[in-house]
């Protein structure tokens, strides 16, 4: 039924079983959706958090997604800036899926003010000393160089594309993307760097504060590297999570490979510089204040030092190892447990710096206070999830994401309905068949 | 409320509460309720809900009967001064100005129709002194007639703190200015919960004044950031470099260290550390 909307050369699962996928992701989104309007209309009491947990699963979420997000804005300066050909095949999906995480980021923002009417007010009486302002304006501008990116990639749709206005728009739009790739890296830069000034800074918060250079605290570098380093992991375990729900291979090998080895060194680089902060905070900052390192990591069955250990070890230095080495990241098991460990550890490295901060005690009469979340907070923790999978179903059905898709799975003979509409197209959409999406 | 900073002498109001006196009664706290139109629910058992601008916490020294000793510490919101003047731990982070340091008084504003709620300075006070309005305030029936007319009362979703009764401050200056009097007297501005004390444990002035009681009682040493130098005197944290302006006193040694926190076997206070 809707085949005219399908990229040609491909194959897709029939309409009904699609409608009934996205049915299925739609419910978890409406309750989502129920859940946000919730905390909208009735107010932040319907959260779980209190005045210690202040910041609570949603930042976590925001930070995360932000952080895995990152494979976009890397996999763009590759691509773009440093010339790595290989990953035009999986640039498209990168952006992808930069765009839903972008674009979650700002919806977790927007529901977890307390006063989301007054959100515009960070823009219009920002305090350029905090480090929430330089994000919300990094952040609001990537999101548009996300857009102006995912664009193109929307014109490529085989309806849209028969407009001439729309192609040559797109087209243009491909030529200029190095511009944009740039401003993101550029953005990227300060708004992940900022996210890890935002802990950094909190000098009355000795499990937190980092010395550093200028304004911006060790955390500023340290986030942006880890975003940087594990954004990629991300985009590849998305795209290998996609081949198996689609059952079949999207992106050749080398592409993978390359942002998995580059992956892999940036990840080792990042562990090594997490380690030396954290020794340097471990034996001079927290004792200069009068902490000790377990001190932070005692009297308290949810962050004990397993935390650290897992961080650092299990999911920093064992994916860099496998990453970095060809039998490593060419044995899909491998590289698999090794993609997962990365993401799991970007994320764990962002629980500890929003949850554990507000969990650690520093008046010395001061109780741990431990925090669960309440199912408004899961409920909109996982929207984002559901309406990710909601874009990359419709995008992956109707735009051409991944450029090699139809020379990995050639299709044959081509269905009636298809051969039959080919020979009436004109033949100039001839010529543009199976052209790579960002050509 | 960034003042022009010529011509004036600054002040830098602040508060030295004696912890030998406080018998932990909570009068300051009811005092700071009734003042500050601060909210309550029906239910206020979970105390990590409820506002209390004015918290006193009670301490232990830990040890077995009868050597076990108790001391009670009201905590207001501690007007920190940063490193350099006006770098708070809470008004450096706030992203919409909606907190402030007055370059005049030395007090910490908080400016309820600019918050915007994103919480960030709640995670940046070490001592809880922020407290966020879950929910819209509710009164119980006729409870409105009673509300002070000068302090506005908050929305829900924002943030509030002590303000070290900022209102009464205004006041009196209103009234000085009337009378043709630049300076205020040491009486003529002191916080609801100094004067609801039953003990006299709270004492308020201006730190800057050497004749203001505050000032003798802690004297604070402008060269180390206000560190006190009556070896009796303490702040809460003083390591992490907040200047605070309120100042503890008591003999007692463990109350004194139950103050910041320091390394197993740590005699001195070391220099505390600095931040930009
Ligand atoms: S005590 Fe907390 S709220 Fe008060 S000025 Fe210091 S950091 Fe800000
Ligand atoms: S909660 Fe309000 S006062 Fe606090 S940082 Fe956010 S906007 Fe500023």
């Amino acid at each position: 039924m809707d085949s005219a909307l399908i990229p040609k050369g491909v194959k897709r699962c029939p309409l009904w079983q699609f409608l009934l996928f996205i049915g299925a992701a739609g419910i978890v989104l409406l309750w989502g959706v129920y859940a946000m309007f919730l905390c909208w209309f009735k107010g932040l009491n319907q959260t779980n958090m209190n005045d210690y947990y202040g910041f609570a699963l949603w930042i976590w979420a925001d930070l995360a997604v932000i952080a895995v997000g990152g494979g976009a804005f890397f996999t763009g300066l590759l691509r773009y800036i440093f010339g790595k050909d290989a990953l035009k095949n999986i640039i498209n999906y990168a952006v992808l899926i930069g765009f839903i995480c972008y674009s979650s980021a700002l919806l977790i923002l927007a529901i977890d003010i307390g006063q989301p009417l007054r959100g515009w007010f960070i823009f219009w009486h920002a305090n350029v000393h905090s480090m929430l302002t330089e994000v919300a304006f990094c952040l609001s501008c990537y999101f548009g160089v996300l857009t102006i990116e995912y664009i193109p990639l929307i014109l490529e749709n085989r309806q849209i594309d028969k407009v001439p206005f729309f192609h040559h728009l797109g087209h243009n739009m491909h030529e200029v993307m190095a511009v944009f790739a740039a401003t993101g890296a550029f953005l990227s830069f300060f708004h992940q760097g900022s996210l890890g000034g935002v802990a950094g800074v909190l000098f009355g918060r000795p499990f937190a504060f980092r010395e550093g250079i200028f304004i911006w605290p060790w955390t500023f570098f340290l986030f942006t590297w880890s975003a940087a380093a594990c954004g990629p992991c991300f985009t590849i375990l998305v795209t290998k999570i996609t081949e198996k729900v689609v059952g079949k291979k999207l992106v050749k090998d080398y592409a993978i490979e390359l942002l998995a080895k580059i992956s892999g060194w940036m990840l080792l680089t990042y562990t090594i510089a997490k380690f030396i902060d954290t020794w340097y905070w471990a034996t001079v900052l927290a004792p200069s204040q009068g902490f000790t390192l377990m001190d932070f990591y005692t009297n308290n069955p949810l962050y004990g030092i397993w935390i650290l250990i897992t961080e650092i070890a299990i999911c920093g230095l064992v994916p860099a190892a496998i990453l970095m080495t060809p039998k490593g990241r060419k044995n899909p098991v491998a590289l698999w447990i090794a993609i997962s460990l990365a993401v799991a550890g970007v994320c764990l490295n962002r629980w500890v710096m929003v949850l554990q901060i507000m969990a650690v005690p520093v008046m010395t009469f001061d109780n741990w206070v431990l925090y669960f979340p309440s199912w408004q907070e899961v409920a909109t923790t996982i929207l984002p999830v559901a309406y990710g999978v909601i874009l990359i179903a419709i995008s992956y059905r109707y735009l051409p994401v991944f450029p090699n898709e139809a020379e990995l799975n050639p299709i044959e003979p081509l269905p009636a309905e298809e051969a039959e509409e080919k020979s009436v197209d004109p033949p100039v959409d001839l010529e543009l068949e199976l052209k790579p999406a960002e050509a | 409320m960034k003042e022009g900073r010529t011509h004036k002498k600054f002040q830098k109001f602040g508060m030295v509460i004696d912890l030998d006196k406080c018998t932990g009664c909570g009068s300051c706290m009811v005092a700071c309720m009734a003042e500050n139109n601060v909210p309550f629910r029906k239910d206020e058992s979970n105390k990590l809900l409820s506002i209390t601008w004015m918290r006193v916490y009670k301490l232990t020294n830990g040890m077995p009967f009868p050597k076990i000793d108790v001391c009670y510490l009201p905590r207001p919101c501690m007007q920190c001064e940063g490193q350099h003047e006006g770098h708070s731990p809470c008004v450096s982070v706030c992203p919409a100005i909606a907190t402030d340091y007055s370059m005049e008084s030395g007090i910490v504003s908080q400016i309820y129709t600019r918050c915007f709620g994103c919480r960030y300075c709640m995670a940046s006070c070490p001592y809880h002194a922020r407290y966020f309005n879950w929910w819209d305030p509710i009164w119980p029936d006729g409870m409105e007639k009673y509300l002070s007319p000068n302090v506005s009362p908050r929305m829900r979703g924002v943030v509030e703190k002590c303000s070290f009764c900022f209102h009464r401050y205004q006041l009196a200056k209103d009234r000085a200015f009337m009378e043709g009097r630049p300076e205020l007297q040491e009486d003529e501005y002191q916080t609801a919960c100094t004067q609801a004390c039953p003990a006299g444990a709270i004492t308020f002035g201006d730190l800057n004044n050497p004749k203001h009681t505050v000032s003798k009682m802690a004297e604070p040493d402008p060269k180390h950031s206000g560190r006190p130098k009556n070896p009796n005197a303490f702040r809460l944290l003083e390591r992490l470099g907040t200047n605070p302006k309120v100042y503890y006193l008591s003999s007692r040694e463990w109350v004194r260290r139950a103050g910041d926190n320091y390394l197993k076997n740590e005699k001195k206070v070391k220099k505390p550390v600095h931040h930009g």
